[in-house]
């Protein structure tokens, strides 16, 4: 079996705040192999974000501990400008804000065209006629006119797309797409959605997206990671996690999502909050809030348990030796 | 009688230039909506950034001064009320917006902003009012002794559940609710809409839920209205829109709105180009330049309302499909 492309150990990932250390990200385990799209879900504060901008070493958090391993490299140990050629390069990112992750005093030609000449050292002109063929590939009208225009000039869809032609530019073999459609509207969200998938396809590229959006997740994803408090409570295929959820947490999440087919019934909300990073439990973060909570669960964290092939959830309720006694 | 009647409302702003500051333009937001909503009722409006749906909310409200058109409520027309006979009707009629961060004085305890209004409409003071903040607070969910902490003390969730006692403290009949679960997480928002659905029941409120979110309007609304580019084009009972949706836009809005299930296909309409600018919309049916069902008359005549569907639920659609005169067979 090869080894996959991403493969994320034990990240643990700190913030030093004036309240002290404030761990944000707690042992995360990631793996994406070649041209996969894996799902990275949870919501506001568990930690996906920071631990994709890991991978990029792009936040101020402080790596604690662990491997991020990236075609056989230690991209937490790479020197700054080593790690500034895949940047880029071998990975590309897309952002939640389309708006601010364009800088809005130069041409969107220039834009894509400085990171093909940084990259791949293209002259002027073919930086020039590549980036036309990328406006072209990610579904720009006009693209020529495009180039000259500057990012104001363009919608939140529009804005997204060159995002996307800059992240492509230099066929990453990964593609970190944070939030990528949650500041766009349904109908445009779907067309981006589509677009990703037909270039992932095209280039053979995996696909690390991190969203809140389950709706988005079961119609792109092939492989779901739930994220809770920091951890990852859950991982399997989008059918175990949409069909077969076996962490309380999934299932209390997916239940609290209107369903069409009971409309106007109460939704089962989960009762409580997320424990602040300061103040997390001994046991099992998500403790406090689980109807199903038994003796174990306030004083161990439970390890991830594996209940079928290639689905596992950190949760004592999947311990065998416990449930038998 | 409805307890909301809108007709003909329209909302140009004003868009000044040139060297003289003059009007040079106008962003037509709103044109030519009409609604009613029953006592009780939940409506939801819906549709796409920019198509006019929270314009329509302020006006409701007077929030905003229409252009043109009539607002009733209550049997009141609102907009040809002076300041006084409205400052005494505003108690009935409250808004919860989308941001329950900027939403709240971050320098005044969440006690403060509940009693506010009470006391600005003299409805209570002293122990009174203290009692009657502590009421608001549990009604929300939220322990009395918090009236006393700063918005910065709490998280999202409760927060909007602050804003809510804040609307409801004057006990109103209609509550305009403007994304009031957009900005929060699945758990917390599951926590509100049933919270919004309680008080409901229990206080008999009537509400106009403006989201972009089609699942959680899909629950929560009686009936739906869907906007596109200032106008309405279709609007129904919610389970006949979402069933059985006649215009092309709903469609293609339903069509792109991802269900959480893997098992539900989802195959997106894809709609080409842009929605068109409202400073400048297109003649006739302002969604003919996208629309995959577009045909003569379509850029041409501006669609009138029709009705399809059953008596029982009726079913209006602003669409030259449904005018059997001009069908185009």
């Amino acid at each position: 079996m090869t080894s996959p492309l991403l493969s994320i150990r034990d990240l643990q990932v700190d913030f030093e705040t004036d309240a002290g250390r404030v761990p944000a990200v707690r042992g995360v385990d990631l793996d994406v192999e070649a041209g996969q799209t894996v799902a990275l879900v949870g919501e506001s504060g568990s930690g996906k974000s920071v631990t994709a901008l890991s991978v990029m070493r792009l936040m101020s958090g402080r790596v604690a501990g662990g491997h991020i391993d990236f075609r056989g490299k230690d991209l937490a140990s790479l020197s700054e400008s080593e790690m500034r050629r895949i940047r880029g390069g071998q990975i590309g990112m897309i952002f939640q804000e389309p708006m601010t992750s364009l800088n809005p005093v130069f041409k969107i030609g220039r834009q894509i065209e400085e990171v093909l000449a940084l990259h791949q050292q293209l002259a002027p002109t073919a930086a020039r006629a590549q980036a036309l063929e990328l406006l072209k590939r990610v579904g720009i009208p006009s693209p020529e006119t495009r180039l000259d225009q500057y990012p104001h000039e363009l919608s939140g869809g529009m804005k997204q797309r060159v995002m996307i032609a800059i992240a492509i530019a230099c066929r990453p073999a990964l593609l970190i797409a944070d939030e990528p459609t949650t500041a766009l509207d349904v109908t445009i969200q779907a067309q981006i959605m589509v677009l990703l998938r037909s270039l992932q396809q095209e280039l053979g590229m995996a696909v690390l997206l991190i969203t809140h959006d389950l709706g988005v997740v079961a119609h792109f994803a092939e492989r779901v990671n739930v994220m809770y408090a920091g951890k990852i409570v859950e991982h399997g295929s989008v059918r175990d996690i949409f069909k077969r959820p076996a962490h309380p947490y999934t299932r209390a999440l997916l239940g609290a999502l209107p369903d069409p087919s009971a409309r106007a019934q109460r939704l089962e909300a989960i009762p409580g909050r997320v424990p602040s990073p300061t103040q997390l439990p001994a046991g099992c973060a998500f403790c406090a809030r689980c109807k199903h909570a038994f003796e174990p669960c306030a004083g161990k964290q439970p390890p991830l348990f594996e209940v079928a092939t290639g689905h596992a959830a950190a949760c004592w309720l999947h311990d065998a030796t416990l449930r038998r006694s | 009688m409805p307890l909301v009647e809108v007709s003909g409302l329209r909302k140009y702003f004003p868009v000044r230039g040139g060297l003289l500051g003059g009007v040079v333009n106008q962003v037509r937001a709103v044109e030519d909506v009409s609604f009613t909503i029953k006592k009780g009722e939940t409506l939801g409006l819906v549709g796409e950034s920019g198509c006019g749906k929270t314009t329509v909310g302020r006006l409701l409200l007077r929030l905003l001064e229409p252009t043109a058109g009539s607002v009733r409520f209550a049997g009141h027309d609102l907009l040809k009320l002076e300041a006084e006979p409205l400052r005494r009707l505003r108690p009935r009629m409250q808004i919860i917006f989308q941001d329950p961060y900027s939403s709240l004085n971050p320098r005044r305890t969440v006690g403060d902003a509940i009693a506010e209004p009470i006391f600005v409409h003299g409805l209570a003071r002293g122990p009174e009012l203290d009692r009657k903040v502590s009421e608001l607070l549990e009604r929300v969910g939220l322990p009395a002794s918090y009236r006393s902490r700063y918005p910065h003390e709490f998280s999202g969730g409760q927060r909007q559940r602050v804003c809510i006692a804040r609307a409801l403290a004057l006990g109103p009949e209609l509550v305009v609710c403007d994304e009031a679960v957009s900005a929060l997480d699945i758990s917390i928002q599951a926590q509100i809409l049933n919270l919004l659905s309680d008080l409901q029941d229990e206080l008999g409120l009537t509400y106009l839920f403006i989201s972009h979110n089609l699942n959680v309007v899909r629950h929560i609304a009686d009936r739906i209205a869907v906007m596109y580019l200032g106008k309405l084009v279709e609007l129904s009972d919610a389970e006949s829109v979402f069933l059985n949706p006649q215009h092309p836009y709903t469609r293609a809005l339903l069509s792109a709105n991802p269900v959480p299930d893997p098992d539900v296909p989802l195959t997106p309409v894809m709609l080409s180009g842009e929605i068109p600018s409202p400073l400048n919309p297109p003649a006739g049916c302002r969604f003919h330049t996208r629309c995959p069902s577009a045909f003569e008359p379509c850029s041409k005549l501006v669609p009138e309302e029709r009705l399809t569907g059953a008596a029982a639920t009726p079913h209006s659609v602003w669409c030259h499909l449904y005018d059997d005169a001009q069908k185009s067979t």
